[in-house]
């Protein structure tokens, strides 16, 4: 199950506590986007965004991926957490039912394993 | 899209495992302590597979079992859900004994997934593999166990709550 650490959370945290990052992380979510493109859209350096982008890349929030002398942002692996414990309810529900089934089929094997013997006697 | 899950392997106990092998399919593997013959019996018998269908974790009863495991036959499986009895219902396209098995899933309406399971016997186990293949990749998301909305909801409750911390740092 997915489960956020305590540094991890912590990370988290500080990252949104920023209303600049929280604005990256809403314009991420409509569309990646290179450090320039963010930098102008909210009114500043590159350097400065670079900052804001690095917390949020540290906080796993955002991964950022450099194609030529583009670096390109997107949301981070928060997505990929989501999918996991998707699989994960989806494994333990399948896991209980073929647990149950297991049951069922050694009962029935145990149980023609002692009517071989019997009709043998 | 290749996550891979698997349970905690026991001392005895088999392992399930799941994986999304495309957008549209998941695919559920585990070995039974049996041979294909009575693993399969146990899919295709309603008296024997309202044993296990419903484990008791899932929280809801089975009110009634209806399978007629033949090409073009439909099963049939309604339970006590809040607020009313839910059925699942659909069609077998496939019945091969003991090595395979595909039925459809119609309770959703159109579209719904094709459940497909195959039985392979190995030295007295059977290794079954079990495909849900949905239409899309979104009927795949929002499927049966309701954990995607789970999930958004739990997110939504974090986001709530970071976004009030947010605000109370920011004065």
């Amino acid at each position: 199950m997915v489960q956020y650490s305590p540094a991890r959370l912590d990370a988290s945290f500080a990252a949104l506590s920023d209303p600049t990052r929280r604005g990256v992380l809403e314009q991420l979510g409509r569309a990646d986007a290179s450090i320039t493109d963010l930098a102008e859209r909210f009114r500043m350096t590159l350097t400065g965004m670079k900052k804001h982008v690095g917390v949020l890349e540290q906080a796993g929030l955002v991964t950022t991926k450099k194609i030529g002398r583009v670096r390109t942002c997107q949301l981070g692996p928060r997505r990929l957490e989501e999918e996991a414990a998707w699989l994960e309810r989806y494994r333990r529900r399948w896991n209980e039912r073929f647990d149950e089934l297991e049951k069922v089929v050694e009962e029935l094997t145990r149980k023609e394993k002692s009517d071989e013997r019997k009709n043998r006697k | 899209m290749n996550a891979k899950i698997e349970s905690k392997p026991g001392l005895v106990k088999n392992r399930t495992t799941v994986e999304r092998t495309s957008d549209r399919d998941v695919v559920v593997t585990r070995t039974i302590n049996g041979p294909a013959r009575i693993v399969f019996e146990a899919f295709t018998k309603a008296e024997l597979l309202e044993r296990w269908w419903v484990p008791k974790s899932m929280g809801m009863k089975l009110l009634s079992c209806e399978v007629d495991a033949r090409v073009g036959g439909k099963y049939r499986l309604v339970f006590d859900a809040v607020p009313e009895p839910a059925a699942f219902f659909g069609t077998y396209v496939e019945v091969k004994p003991y090595s395979r098995l595909a039925w459809t899933n119609d309770e959703g309406g159109e579209g719904g997934s094709v459940t497909t399971v195959t039985f392979e016997e190995k030295g007295g186990k059977t290794l079954v593999v079990l495909r849900e293949s949905y239409p899309s990749k979104e009927a795949l998301d929002a499927a049966g166990t309701g954990a995607a909305e789970a999930m958004v909801e739990t997110f939504d409750q974090l986001d709530e709550l970071l976004v009030a911390l947010g605000e109370s740092s920011e004065q």
